[in-house]
């Protein structure tokens, strides 16, 4: 397979202020996103994010480096046929219904008329709007928003969709059928660019990540690789003990009706612990290993730049 | 194709634009005030009706270019509406056409009311259609696709605000810039006189689509000045654009 997406050394800076001071948004950054993968893009606000995927999508012009979408020149006639996008904030024309919108988008592509029909209706189904079809966006929710966003992305039956934030500002709820439609792309042979900073989600759904911080690349590669399995600490609750019984064998964490967490550093103290609360005739009620999460490796990577 | 789409959603805008019904309800208001007007004048009263008829056509004409053309690809930038619509395989000069053409499409069924209005007011006072008042009223609407392509131009890198007092300015210079032929070939050679004629070629001299006298007063005009007027008008909109293009296709949009 080859790359959906390829960047390398790409750089960008803008002028700000009445006098303009340049700043350096992105200082060469570079990764591919091999074809069929769900590829995360995660950073801190601000880092770079939102600049990245503006330069792939040819909304700003890069000052260096290159941009490859399937292998063409992101700005090449025809580069961005088989691409979809849905932007940070769904920001669409609220004087259009959403059936006008999709329809709109649609002659973009020269979709025939059947064939546009077809096409919005399945989407409309897909997103669960078919009964809000009729009702002008203005009207609509923000995750009605975010849904019929994910709608035009895909009206051209995209190989690459490029989605921002996607999962930003949604309920629990609305994430996860969002979180549901990303795995079903991959399914169907999409490559899905996914840019967030929910590292919950993007853990749950993600082959690879590149992690940007000051518009460098910091570290990339697949998930398993990041995210080691060692245990950092065990989070371990027991009652019927005091927490100055349990004094040196961790970081007594909370108090609470009679039970105590207890944060255990080292493994040999979680023996000692277990031995305590049996000698004191007391009750384990968890024992929790924590190992190493993307969100820890995320921020002792944001910390140390 | 493409911009055959974009000017159609342009124009589903406009056509859902409140500012646009509000400025034809005073159109058409001054226009039929003006039968008032007539009524109480001493004199020529169809004159009165043709000439306030007229002058309203084009006033709310050129309000209508000004207020919903510089606000045409600023609000798509704003709003950011521009994002997905770009990320689209469309040019960005296949945007900015499809945006032109949406709002002198609103612009065309708009002037065509009005005339309809004017026609059927003078109608009411001389029970006879007064065709000839069209070709005015035609070059009323070339001026418009000047000053449209003027507010786009400014839209694509200015505020609405400062975006209508540009094109409103262009279009007041464009009414008096005729004074500056009248002084060339008044001046001496020289510097000044070349400075003049300088300015004159870049400024618009809009009083090229004026014919409102001439068919007011049934004066004749030679052909050959209808053919100028409209290569004026057709080439000034097409350089105009053309810039507004070029400003459009460097533009980063943050």
């Amino acid at each position: 397979m080859g790359n959906a997406l390829r960047i390398e050394d790409l750089r960008k800076s803008f002028g700000t202020g009445f006098i303009p001071r340049k700043k350096e948004i992105l200082k060469g950054i570079g990764f591919e996103v091999a074809e069929g993968e769900i590829f995360g893009y995660l950073g801190p606000n601000g880092a770079g994010k939102t600049t990245t995927i503006k330069c792939i999508l040819g909304l700003i012009f890069p000052d260096a480096g290159t941009v490859e979408i399937f292998g063409k020149p992101h700005l090449a006639p025809g580069s961005r046929e088989r691409l979809g996008f849905l932007p940070e904030n769904p920001y669409f024309y609220d004087y259009l219904t959403a059936r006008e919108f999709l329809a709109f988008y649609a002659d973009l592509f020269l979709l025939g008329k059947a064939e546009k029909e077809d096409r919005i209706a399945s989407l409309l189904k897909l997103v669960g709007l078919e009964k809000a079809a009729g009702l002008r966006l203005r009207k609509f929710s923000r995750g009605m928003l975010q849904r019929v966003g994910l709608a035009q992305a895909l009206i051209n039956d995209p190989s690459l969709v490029i989605l921002d934030e996607p999962l930003g500002g949604l309920d629990p709820l609305g994430r996860k059928e969002i979180r549901d439609l990303i795995v079903r792309f991959k399914r169907e042979g999409k490559t899905v660019f996914l840019s967030s900073h929910i590292l919950q989600d993007i853990e749950m759904i993600c082959d690879r990540v590149a992690v940007i911080v000051g518009g460098r690349i910091v570290s990339q590669g697949p998930l398993q690789d990041l995210i080691s399995e060692r245990v950092l600490f065990t989070e371990v609750t027991v009652s019927g003990l005091e927490p100055g019984e349990l004094a040196g064998l961790g970081e007594s964490l909370s108090v609470r009706g009679g039970k105590v967490l207890l944060k255990v550093i080292e493994e040999d103290k979680v023996g000692r612990v277990l031995e305590l609360v049996r000698a004191k005739k007391g009750r384990v009620e968890s024992l929790v290993p924590r190992t190493e999460t993307l969100e820890d490796i995320f921020v002792s990577m944001v910390r140390n730049q | 194709m493409k911009i055959g789409t974009i000017a159609r959603n342009t124009f589903r805008e406009a056509k859902r634009d409140r500012v646009l019904y509000l400025l034809f309800f005073f159109a058409a208001v001054c226009i039929v005030f003006a039968r008032a007007l007539a009524v109480l004048t001493v004199g020529d009263r169809v004159k009165i009706i043709k000439d306030v008829g007229l002058a309203s056509i084009s006033l709310f004409g050129v309000l209508m270019a000004i207020l919903m053309g510089t606000g045409l690809v600023y609000k798509e930038i704003d709003k950011k509406t521009i994002f997905t619509l770009l990320a689209k395989p469309i040019h960005r000069a296949q945007f900015i056409l499809g945006k032109y053409l949406g709002l002198v499409l609103t612009l065309f069924i708009m002037t065509v009311l009005m005339a309809a209005i004017f026609l059927a007011v003078l109608f009411a006072h001389t029970f006879r259609v007064e065709w000839p008042m069209l070709t005015a009223i035609l070059f009323i609407f070339l001026e418009l696709l000047v000053i449209t392509a003027v507010a786009v131009l400014f839209s694509t890198f200015s505020t609405p605000i400062l975006s209508s007092i540009f094109s409103l300015s262009f279009a007041l210079i464009g009414h008096l810039s005729w004074g500056l032929e009248t002084l060339i070939r008044k001046m001496r050679p020289g510097a000044g006189r070349t400075l003049a004629r300088v300015l004159y070629t870049f400024l618009p001299d809009l009083e090229n689509f004026n014919f409102k006298t001439e068919v007011v007063h049934g004066l004749p005009i030679p052909p050959r000045i209808y053919l100028y007027s409209t290569a004026y008008g057709l080439l000034y909109a097409a350089f105009v654009l053309g810039l507004a293009v070029w400003v459009f296709r460097k533009r980063d949009f943050i």
